[in-house]
């Protein structure tokens, strides 16, 4: 429906746009995500024919776009902008009505077929009600709709939006697009910049990541949506995962300061967690995100924790739900924290089952403590595992309830690593360093 | 209502509030003459064709002596007027009142599309140059005659137009015509065209009088020759533009958003300034330049009919006719005459900041 090729555009004497190549299939929803000043709006304007590219071509439905008088445009695609000036009075409906001109002559009255497209139009929209109020007087979300009425008048097989969500509320953001993606099943093909890279990973079948003017990945958002293209389109740290209710791709963007894990001789570091629920589950977004090799368990397969580190590629222990544990379980458990610089107890939760852990613990390396919910709501094992946790909490290199500062305490408690690993009577100096910790954080 | 029987009913009240105004301004003056003496005299003067006939010229076209021929008019009413009161309806009053009519007309036509151009409530016919320009060609005539020895109104005219033109051809380029651009050449060349009118008028010795009399706006000692020049200019501009009311309106969404909806913008916009450049020549070539009629006018009809041009026009264009003949009127009835450019500004500028104050204008 809509090819794109080999366009280069440039602004000002500077490149907007390189090389850019797309093609879009008919009745689909295609999202264009990246950072400001990534070329979107410039890639949208080429579309339309607003601006003339230096190179490359714009076919829609087999006509050159950029060879068509703006009238035979407007009939192939149709545009919701990003802002439209409202200094004038025109009521709803003569805005929408304006969606007509494409089709009119210039002296005869509306047909029936316009009157018709735009009664639907406002309907469908929910404007109706609004049909004879003025433009000035109706809120952002309403005159988005407006918008995309007006849109619906012009009846296109193409419909382009620039940010079509950027100021509504959650709600009408929704109903928007939810009726972007009714329009793309009855055919119409969509083609929309979108910030919200959560919105765009929901109601688009397919993501353009545009960075510096070229396009960096284009596919369905589960491959376009991953934490290094985001990295290199963006320059952001960001957890991706599941929506746990929509199940669509979800994107959280983190801190800054949690990158930059030196990469230093022998790879990155390696992380144990030991936790389960949503604890765990942020802490290994968030190491993932860092650069840092995690790894997790023991966890029931259905944990939260579990299916979050089976989407960030995460080695994980799975055990059986209510299960005592087994000889195996622990053996790979103390191979992996054999390995690890670094263990994490994100609020273990400690049961009748499970708590010989906390004697596989007793040797964990440099254990680091995330404590969001005191111990005692934790525990569920009795006194003798109370005083189990709490001798190993006496070995902590830190203890935190802040899950976004965990990686910048991870990466003190490796800096600050005594060169050999602590022997059993090191227990004085090790507790010296964690206040050391506390006082600088 | 509908719109077109919206935009009927508005233009036939302003047409006979034109036809009041005219009658009662013809009513008006040193000799009264009562209001229904008035109308018959005026429906007298109305001529209709009735034939061809042979002008006494001829010219030669390969060989062959061509008689040149003209339409024959023939009045289409006889009412019994005296004949005094006919000559001086007819004659004296009514060709002013007509030219009046036409230059408000266009002034206001011309403002109303200045505005949603420009999408700019200080626009006005003249705001990218066209009255700088007649006033310089105009006063280039009135203070040196031997040097600029053509008609004052078609010298007015062509500067006026060629200034225009220059403006557009400034801001001009790559094809595209940003108003921004637009406006602030029309500033500059306005300020500059300024600096040469007042040059000339500290060296045009005795005519500085008649200079500044045109320079305020004028009407008097208007001949049916003047009508006859403005008019169809001003007509034909404005029926052509009526044509362009639809695009008027989406191209005040935006200009992006005009070329989404279909409309060729920059075709469109040297069209509609054309249109409207020449349409303020005709009307400021012949009456000088009066100001206020096409920035104010406009304003109060979109407070009455709304911004939708296809109503707005043409509404604008009768209101501007009856507002000219009605100041005018005033100009010409005190003891001693002034221009006609003080009274629209001395009696505009109050209301329009009484629009303002009761914040009914504010934008668009």
């Amino acid at each position: 429906m809509v090819d794109i090729s080999d366009l280069s555009l440039s602004l000002g004497g500077q490149q907007i746009l390189s090389d850019v190549s797309l093609s879009v299939e008919r009745g689909e929803v295609v999202g264009l995500i990246g950072p400001n000043g990534a070329g979107k709006t410039t890639l949208l304007r080429a579309l339309t024919g607003v601006l003339t590219p230096d190179a490359g071509t714009v076919v829609v439905d087999g006509e050159t776009v950029h060879a068509l008088s703006s009238r035979a445009t407007s009939r192939l695609l149709s545009v919701v902008p990003q802002e439209t000036t409202v200094s004038f009075a025109f009521d709803v409906r003569s805005i929408v009505e304006m969606g007509r001109t494409p089709y009119r002559s210039r002296f005869s009255p509306p047909t029936a077929d316009d009157r018709k497209l735009i009664e639907d139009a406002l309907e469908r929209t929910a404007t109706d009600s609004l049909a004879e109020r003025s433009i000035g007087t109706v809120s952002g979300g309403e005159r988005q709709r407006v918008l995309l009425a007006r849109t619906l008048a012009q009846d296109t097989p193409v419909i382009v939006l620039d940010e079509p969500t950027a100021s509504l509320d959650i709600a009408h953001q929704v109903e928007t697009l939810e009726l972007v993606c009714d329009l793309a099943a009855e055919g119409k093909t969509v083609i929309a910049a979108i910030h919200d890279l959560d919105l765009a990973a929901r109601y688009c079948d397919s993501l353009v990541l545009l960075a510096d003017g070229t396009v960096l990945e284009r596919g369905p958002p589960e491959t376009v949506l991953t934490s290094a293209h985001l990295e290199r389109a963006f320059d952001a740290t960001a957890a991706i995962t599941k929506h746990p209710v929509t199940g669509s791709t979800n994107v959280t963007t983190l801190p800054s300061d949690s990158v930059a894990f030196d990469t230093r001789e022998g790879g990155p570091p390696r992380v144990h967690v030991v936790g389960s629920g949503g604890t765990a589950a942020g802490v290994l977004a968030r190491l993932a995100a860092a650069g840092v090799d995690a790894s997790l368990g023991p966890v029931t397969a259905t944990d939260v924790a579990a299916e979050t580190a089976a989407q960030l590629g995460v080695d994980t222990l799975t055990v059986d739900p209510f299960s005592p544990l087994e000889r195996t379980t622990v053996d790979a458990l103390e191979r992996e924290l054999a390995a690890a610089d670094v263990t994490i107890l994100a609020d273990l939760r400690v049961s009748v089952g499970n708590q010989l852990l906390l004697e596989s613990l007793a040797d964990a390396p440099a254990p680091v403590f995330l404590e969001t919910t005191p111990f005692t709501e934790r525990n569920a094992a009795g006194g003798g595992a109370r005083e189990r946790y709490e001798r190993l909490r006496d070995r902590a290199r830190a203890v935190s309830d802040d899950s976004d500062s965990l990686v910048r305490t991870v990466r003190r408690v490796l800096e600050t690593r005594p060169p050999s690993p602590p022997a059993d009577g090191s227990r004085e100096s090790t507790h010296a360093s964690l206040d050391s910790i506390d006082a600088t954080d | 209502m509908t719109r077109p029987s919206r935009i009927f009913a508005w233009s036939l009240c302003l047409t006979a509030l034109l036809a009041g105004v005219v009658v009662a301004s013809a009513a008006l003056g040193s000799v009264s003459i009562d209001p229904v003496t008035v109308a018959m005299a005026i429906l007298n003067a109305v001529v209709v064709p009735v034939g061809l006939e042979r002008t006494g010229w001829a010219v030669p076209i390969v060989g062959w002596t061509v008689p040149v021929v003209a339409l024959e008019f023939a009045p289409l009413f006889a009412f019994d007027v005296p004949s005094a009161h006919q000559t001086i309806v007819a004659d004296i009053r009514l060709p002013r009142i007509a030219l009046a009519a036409t230059v408000g007309f266009g002034l206001a036509a011309a403002g109303t599309v200045m505005q949603g151009f420009f999408r700019n409530p200080l626009a006005d016919p003249s705001i990218i140059g066209v009255s700088s320009g007649a006033a310089v060609g105009a006063v280039a005539v009135i203070a040196f005659p031997v040097l600029v020895p053509v008609g004052l109104r078609p010298a007015a005219f062509t500067t006026a137009v060629v200034t225009a033109f220059l403006v557009y051809a400034i801001a001009t380029e790559g094809g595209r015509t940003p108003v921004a651009t637009l406006l602030l050449a029309g500033v500059a060349i306005q300020a500059f065209l300024g600096a040469v009118i007042s040059y000339m008028l500290l060296h045009s010795g005795e005519s500085l009088r008649e200079a500044v009399v045109w320079l305020m706006g004028h009407l008097s000692n208007s001949t049916w020759n003047d009508v006859a020049l403005s008019l169809p200019f001003v007509l034909a501009g404005v029926v052509i533009l009526g044509a362009y009311t639809r695009e008027m309106n989406v191209l005040l969404l935006g200009e992006e958003d005009a070329h989404h909806l279909g409309v060729e913008v920059e075709r469109t916009k040297l069209l509609l300034l054309a249109l409207a450049s020449v349409i303020t020549a005709a009307g400021v070539a012949v009456a000088g330049v009066i100001g206020f009629v096409g920035l104010v006018v406009p304003h109060m009809m979109r407070l009455i009919v709304g911004p939708d041009h296809r109503i707005l026009l043409p509404t604008s264009a009768l209101a501007g006719a009856s507002f000219l003949v009605a100041t005018d009127t005033i100009a010409r009835a005190g003891p001693a005459e002034v221009p006609v450019g003080i009274v629209t500004a001395a009696l505009g500028a109050p209301f329009f900041l009484y629009l303002l104050v009761r914040r009914e204008v504010h934008a668009l």
